[in-house]
């Protein structure tokens, strides 16, 4: 829109824009005041916490949107980014980014264990060693103040459990005992002369001022806060020494260093032995897809499940196509008396929410109890077969799919021109022959885009699987690939399943299923549109 | 990647992105809508738990207990206190919260959570005295120790014990083998469809399975006082674990464990009188009572000649989050406001799991629930370490293939070598 006139001329622009009922009106000019309004006042907002956490990329990509926004909608210009920028932003948002994280996140151990960064990890470890001196009382703990309640100084006044009488005023120079001016109710300070006492929402408050103090014993411990109304004698038995990064236990003198083990790090001794469970989030590069491609137990299981995932789509869609198809042309039969109460009864199956139908189905499958061998007389254990279980997945996913093709059909049906099948039946080609030669690749034109769509979805139908069978079923010397796993199955498993939550690793083989379904769909829409040459 | 996901960065942006979506259309009718939605999520830093000086999180099952524990705090101590129920996936939505800073301050839930829980830094220990410590039944306390330290203050603790149908078998049975014989004699007659009631499933169930792996000298991990369980000494493929694989094999072949018996049915099938006996917990008594026959509990039995069963004991207990926003507060209500006679007893009453304090044990005086107790008493804490989540699929899978008819020798064996292999690959 680099027109001259429009950002010169404003008498034209006005009388342009008068042009357009409704464009000036005041109560428009407010909503969108207030709109934008709304865009910078979520920005600016939103600085303090983006900077309080340094996340700078967040923030330069809020003042990005901010921006782009009100460039787009507070001037006159860029008519067509009016309309382009909400749709390219959710697309950016929605779908771009998730990509980009997932594919970042692929190159991490980001996972159980590994959720925090290293110092967090640190922290953490050696905060948790705090240990309660031997001979440490439980001390009824009071905290008070001379100066301001939120920012100290803090005293404490501690009243050992046993020993109600004693009182100790706590402070950094350390503990003294029988400070004047003390009045003591159940063995507990509760008011002290010229000093104001925390309640418990102002110790709450002022938390991070107090974990700062430090009041020695004289048994080289630390008075602990339990609570707050409680504290003890002890010390922290594990000291981090940031140059050279290991742990130091002071009570054994054991040192811990930083030692790879499996997929990350951990704090361990000279014999392995890990000081502690946590880990933290680091890079590894490629290593999540070398073991895709490496692992012999994740390889050898890929091609089975990769041709079985495929297998299953294509005969979900094939099948359910099909049977719908024979309904809908059934059904689109002037002949046939009640064609509503039958079309109703058809599209059941698909309001029943799907996740429901599968649970149930699952429990019609049951060898003893289940209803399907209940009916027929036979005693097929269903799940327990890979083969059987296969038939019992594909019936079900039948069962679950065909209503959507019988309605795609039937519209598509309605919408094939009478006089097209009439001229048809004059050329000679009626009955079979019609709908062979005209009605059937008509149909496909309209068709065939939802069949890849629904191909596509039936590759990831995971519920369907997940709900039915599990995945199983397994057998005894691989229990991590099942039956009737599908690659999203499978994949939610080795993620998910054994050895906590990998994110990282699932990220990856996220990655590859990307690629994969990207292939296959381009190559289908590719075939489908050598179909649009019928028109 | 933690400093992504505890922003408020993808918040901030949906709300641009849906105030644009509202600035789309030119006539400004379509934005009440997205300015709606921009108002509620709004960088208020509002965290779900709104400003609460206490926020706790349990599941839905718990809530009323805790609520009135929590509300009795909260007006002792002039706090406003706020429950929340997580219905789905309460573990797996604590650690994320947590780590993202948006956590509760306090989180009720299973004992075995606390190995993940810890490797993932979302729990603090606690610092009960010894003295405190030593009201609590001993296996509640070494549930809910972990590493040498305490994490939860535990309430309620749970075992598998074994229900009988005593219209069907009179009798309470001495072994695992006097109660498999009576309800096999029951199908013969044709008064029940099922002798024992013990989930199986197509997918396999370690965890109902454990009386029978112990009763035959198996173990999952060796256990050791001091330093808890031992990742490195799994007892799948061992001497015990291959005799109870090879009894499983013999009741599968006598038809007395089968897959089409499930957690999903099988305590549907006992009370609909079609069994004679069934392994469960006291999750299950609600509905046992309601069954319409005389019934009978007691804890598990061992099979004859062998040892005790053990099965696996749990703790529900009180944790105190590691990133809540008022630890203080969380710690003085975990120490003083859980850990007190009255507190627990107001668990018992809302939950009605059997009491972890022994204080609270001694007044029950529910028959069925002392059965439980002394079942729970006599159990072995579930392992807790982060291990066990290599475990439990291999196994449970191994089980099923033995009752589908798999080599029982063969198939415990390769289950411990999945097992090995995933604890060494985990790290």
């Amino acid at each position: 829109m680099a027109d001259p006139i429009d950002s010169t001329d404003t008498s034209h622009r006005r009388t342009r824009s008068s042009r357009r009922p409704g464009r000036d009106d005041v109560p428009a000019i407010l909503v969108k005041v207030l709109l934008l309004g709304i865009v910078i006042g979520t920005a600016v907002a939103l600085t303090p916490a983006l900077v309080g956490e340094e996340s700078w990329i967040f923030l330069v990509a809020t003042w990005l949107i901010a921006l782009v926004l009100v460039a787009t909608y507070a001037t006159g210009r860029a008519l067509p980014a009016k309309y382009l920028v909400p749709g390219t932003l959710m697309l950016a948002l929605f779908v771009v980014f998730p990509i980009a994280l997932t594919a970042k996140t692929s190159f991490t151990n980001y996972g159980d264990g590994t959720r925090n960064d290293q110092q967090t990890t640190v922290d953490q470890i050696v905060g948790s060693s705090v240990t309660r001196a031997d001979d440490s009382p439980q001390y009824n703990l009071t905290i008070a103040t001379d100066g301001d309640p939120s920012s100290g100084p803090f005293t404490y006044f501690l009243v050992p459990q046993d020993d109600p009488e004693t009182v100790y005023e706590g402070t950094e120079d350390g503990l003294e005992e029988d400070p004047g001016g003390v009045t003591v109710e159940n063995g507990r300070v509760t008011a002290v002369d010229g000093y104001t006492i925390l309640n418990i929402k102002q110790i709450s408050a002022a938390s991070d001022a107090l974990d700062e103090i430090a009041i020695p014993t004289e048994s080289d411990t630390f008075i602990v806060r339990d609570g707050t109304s409680e504290a003890f004698e002890g010390a922290p038995t594990l000291v981090y020494d940031a140059d050279a990064d290991t742990i130091t236990d002071e009570a054994d003198d054991v040192v811990y260093t930083v030692q790879q083990q499996g997929d990350r790090e951990y704090f361990a001794d000279e014999t392995g032995k890990r000081l502690s469970d946590q880990s933290w989030t680091a890079n590894v590069g490629t290593r999540n897809f070398n073991k895709i491609f490496t692992d012999s137990r994740i390889s050898s299981s890929f091609i089975g499940i990769f041709i079985w995932t495929v297998v299953f789509a294509t005969l979900s869609v094939v099948g359910t196509f099909l049977l719908g198809l024979a309904f809908a042309i059934t059904l689109n039969d002037p002949r046939v008396r009640g064609q509503k109460i039958y079309r109703a009864l058809l599209i059941l199956p698909y309001a029943i929410p799907g996740f429901i139908s599968l649970l149930l189905w699952s429990s019609f499958y049951n060898q003893d109890f289940g209803l399907i061998n209940d009916i027929t007389g036979l005693n097929i254990n269903w799940f327990g077969g890979s083969f059987s279980a296969k038939v019992a997945v594909l019936l079900t996913n039948l069962w679950m799919g065909f209503p959507y093709m019988f309605l795609v059909s039937t519209g598509a049906l309605q919408a094939i021109p009478e006089d097209l099948t009439e001229a048809a039946r004059i050329d000679g080609a009626s009955g079979f022959a019609g709908f062979r030669r005209i009605t059937f690749p008509l149909l496909l034109v309209t068709v065939a885009p939802l069949l890849v769509a629904t191909f596509a979805f039936n590759f990831n139908n995971f519920g369907a699987i997940y709900l039915l069978t599990g995945g199983g079923p397994f057998s005894p010397d691989n229990p991590t690939a099942g039956g009737t796993d599908i690659l999203i199955s499978y994949t939610y498993r080795l993620a998910f399943g054994a050895g906590g939550v990998q994110i990282g690793f699932a990220a990856a083989v996220s990655v590859v299923l990307f690629v994969i379904t990207g292939v296959i769909a381009a190559l289908q829409f590719r075939a489908t549109r050598s179909l649009e040459d019928v028109n | 990647m933690r400093r992504l996901t505890r922003t408020l960065g993808p918040v901030a942006v949906a709300v641009l992105a849906l105030t644009a979506a509202g600035c789309g259309g030119d006539s400004g009718s379509s934005s009440s809508s997205s300015s709606s939605d921009t108002s509620s999520s709004s960088p208020s830093e509002d965290t779900g738990g709104g400003d609460a000086d206490l926020l706790v999180w349990t599941d839905s099952l718990k809530i009323d207990a805790v609520k009135q524990v929590a509300d009795s705090f909260g007006e002792a101590n002039g706090i406003t206190v706020k429950v929340q129920a997580i219905s789905e996936d309460l573990q797996g939505s604590f650690v994320t919260a947590d780590a993202a800073g948006n956590g509760p301050d306090v989180v009720v839930g299973a004992h075995d959570w606390i190995g993940n829980l810890v490797q993932n830094g979302a729990i603090d220990p606690l610092n009960l005295t010894p003295d405190e410590l030593s009201g609590y039944s001993e296996k509640a306390v070494q549930a809910t120790t972990y590493d040498g330290k305490l994490y939860g203050v535990p309430y309620g603790i749970e075992a598998l014990a074994l229900y009988r149908n005593k219209d069907v078998v009179p009798d309470e049975p001495a072994s695992m083998d006097d109660a498999i014989a009576s309800g096999e004699a029951a199908v013969k007659s044709g008064k029940v469809e099922s002798a024992l009631n013990l989930p199986v499933g197509e997918l396999g169930d370690a965890y109902h399975m454990e009386p029978i792996l112990t009763s035959f000298g198996g173990y999952i991990f060796s256990y050791d006082e001091a330093t808890g369980y031992d990742a490195q000494d799994v007892g799948i493929g061992k001497d015990g674990s291959i005799k109870a694989a090879e009894e499983i094999s013999r009741l599968a072949k006598a038809k007395v464990l089968r897959t089409s018996i499930s957690g999903d049915n099988s305590i549907a099938l006992f009370t609909s009188g079609k069994a004679a006996y069934l392994i469960s917990g006291p999750w299950a008594l609600a509905d046992v009572k309601k069954a319409g026959f005389d019934y009978g509990i007691q804890p598990v039995p061992g099979f004859a000649g062998q040892d005790p069963a053990q099965p696996f004991m749990g703790a529900q207990a009180f944790m105190v989050a590691a990133n809540g926003k008022n630890k203080d507060i969380a710690q003085e209500f975990v120490n003083n406001g859980v850990n007190s006679e009255d507190a627990m007893m107001t668990l018992f009453e809302g939950t009605q799991l059997p009491p972890a304090m022994t204080a609270v044990q001694d007044q029950v005086d529910d028959p069925d629930l002392t059965v439980f107790t002394e079942a729970a008493n006599g159990a072995a804490p579930m392992p807790a370490i982060p291990a066990m989540a290599s475990v439990w699929e291999p196994l449970g899978k191994a089980y099923s293939a033995i009752v589908s008819g798999k080599d029982p020798v063969a198939t415990i064996k390769s289950a411990g070598d999945t097992i090995n292999k995933a604890i060494a690959d985990a790290g």
